[in-house]
């Protein structure tokens, strides 16, 4: 598990004084995946590198399983840093040494003893799928593969932690799958604490349990993925399907669009038994009809999350809406207007 | 017009001398390097920005090893001989000759080794110091082994610049190829024998380059495909 409470981080240049870290406080439990996303110059880098035990912060506590280790220095600091394995930022491989090299690097320096070290080395390569290139030099390894490797090398010391920092900003939708995989692979197999720092929302849809926003170097929301999307949250519009645009019902066509329906309403749905079933259920049971104009379906790691725009006509529209708000879905009415602008 | 030198004798001068010149510059090479690259490497790790900031220690480095590199090299024979008396016994011969070359060479490779450690990129040396690693095992495992094929290079450069400095060092009677076309050729008006030191000395730059070079990319494992 790892917290971090109220941290500040400010650098002062000629004159001027940035705040990068404007009390950021965390907390991530044991064996979950959080995602810290931002836009660039939210902090994000500054909190990945605090984090990481790079950077200094002004004021605050990073503690790992409860051990503050912002204060330490020397052996002491050196000794913290194996219990947070960190995937830094771009191409972080020593080119001059093999996938297996690289791995050991932190064995080494916690001094394990060379036969144990390549056991725990060739461990970690199968962990990562890549125990066949334990000989290959970096540039003779892909982009993911050689991402793939860092992961490796960052878990072998065998830290209660893992910091990723922008692990899939250089990769391909394909690549960026199987590096994601071996994130949840790690988490699931050795039961590390996985927190990914990212611009990407898809890391967060495939991945993350949890999820925190950072805004001018302050975190604007935290929760649950899950739980954020069912509300009007920034992560839910970001995370979501968006439903105004996929029917093409502009506002120039809202009144033959629009128009005919007695009610509009956005409606999100989490889980596959809403997914599939709410909205034809309310249709029937109180003799609405019932379209879906927009929006679409997503998955958040493993649970179906649908957004839908929906059209409804009937006396009793209202009556359904509430009745998809009560078997959980989140309705948000719209009036024409709304709708329209 | 005086008769030619004979081949024979020609031959006999440039053997003996080609052995000086292999003798001060290699022992001056690896005295320069033992001194220069840990030199360097403090000058690297102790910069704004590396492993071990150290401003003042920095400036103080940086100055000595400018100023080192500023002086010409005949300057320095003559200015340090109270120097290479203490430290080799004698101010005349190969072996009075082996300290300011040592001296002259020790700023110029410290200088080229801090220039090869930048080409280790910075994200490569934060990735080793969040594994743990000790400043010493990161200078040793990463900044020297990734620029390892740099450094190589940097010591055949300065080997190279060591035969030309060698040639001053004729004035303290080191002997040498370089002095041996100054005196012969140059002075005796001597054609075989400068053209002969000339030949030698171009095929000797040539060999340690080539051999240097080839060393380097051995060590080099980037851009290898599929070896």
């Amino acid at each position: 598990m790892i917290t971090v409470e109220n941290l500040v981080k400010t650098f002062r240049g000629r004159g001027e004084t940035l705040v990068a870290l404007d009390g950021v406080s965390l907390e991530v439990p044991q064996g979950t995946v959080c995602g810290v996303v931002g836009q660039s110059g939210a902090g994000k880098s500054t909190l990945a590198r605090c984090v990481a035990l790079l950077e200094k912060p002004d004021s605050g506590a990073i503690r790992v399983d409860g051990t503050d280790l912002v204060s330490l220095g020397g052996a002491a600091l050196r000794a913290a840093r194996r219990r947070i394995g960190v995937v830094p930022q771009g191409d972080s491989l020593l080119r001059q040494r093999t996938a297996a090299g690289n791995v050991a690097l932190p064995l080494e320096s916690a001094g394990a003893a060379r036969l144990q070290r390549r056991a725990r080395v060739l461990e970690l390569l199968d962990l990562v799928g890549l125990a066949d290139k334990a000989g290959a030099y970096p540039d003779q390894l892909s982009g993911g593969q050689r991402q793939r490797v860092a992961i490796a090398r960052a878990l072998a010391g065998s830290p209660s932690v893992l910091l990723a920092d922008e692990p899939t900003s250089a990769l391909d939708p394909e690549t960026t799958a199987s590096v994601l995989g071996v994130l949840d692979r790690a988490r699931a197999e050795l039961g590390v604490t996985v927190l990914i720092v990212t611009h990407d929302m898809d890391v967060v849809r495939r991945i993350c349990d949890d999820v925190a926003v950072l805004e001018k170097g302050r975190v604007v929301e935290h929760g649950k993925v899950l739980d954020l999307v069912a509300r009007e949250s920034r992560t839910a519009s970001a995370l979501l399907p968006t439903t105004d645009q996929i029917t093409g019902l502009s506002s120039v066509d809202s009144e033959r669009g629009y128009g005919r329906f007695d009610r509009i309403a956005d409606v999100t749905l989490v889980g596959f038994a809403a997914v599939g079933a709410l909205l034809p259920e309310a249709s029937t049971r109180f003799g609405v009809q019932l379209a879906v104009l927009g929006g679409g379906l997503t998955r958040l790691a493993d649970t179906p999350v649908a957004r839908f725009r929906v059209g409804l006509s009937g006396d009793r529209a209202d009556a359904a809406l509430d009745f998809i708000t009560e078997h959980g879905g989140v309705v948000q009415r719209a009036t024409r207007e709304e709708v329209a602008a | 017009m005086k008769a030619e030198t004979p081949w024979s004798k020609v031959f006999q001068l440039v053997l003996e001398a080609t052995g000086d010149t292999i003798y001060m510059v290699g022992v001056a090479t690896v005295f320069a390097a033992l001194f220069g690259v840990p030199l360097g490497v403090l000058l690297h790790v102790t910069a704004p920005g590396g492993l071990s900031p150290q401003r003042l220690l920095h400036r103080l480095l940086s100055l000595v090893v400018d100023v080192g590199r500023s002086m010409p090299f005949i300057i320095l024979l003559l200015a340090i001989s109270p120097f290479t008396k203490v430290v080799s016994g004698t101010t005349l011969g190969a072996d009075a000759a082996i300290v300011p070359l040592t001296v002259g060479a020790v700023p110029f490779v410290a200088r080229l080794v801090d220039n090869a450690l930048r080409e280790v990129d910075a994200t490569v040396v934060e990735a080793a110091v969040t594994t743990g690693a000790s400043r010493m095992k990161i200078v040793h495992s990463v900044l020297l082994r990734e620029s390892a094929p740099g450094l190589v290079g940097a010591i055949g450069v300065t080997l190279v610049a060591l035969v030309g400095y060698s040639a001053m060092a004729g004035v303290v009677g080191a002997g040498g190829l370089g002095d041996l076309a100054i005196r012969y050729g140059y002075q005796r008006y001597d054609t075989r024998v400068m053209i002969a030191s000339i030949v030698v000395l171009a095929a000797l730059v040539i060999v340690v380059q080539f051999g240097f070079d080839r060393v380097a990319r051995l060590l080099d494992r980037r851009r290898r495909v599929n070896a």
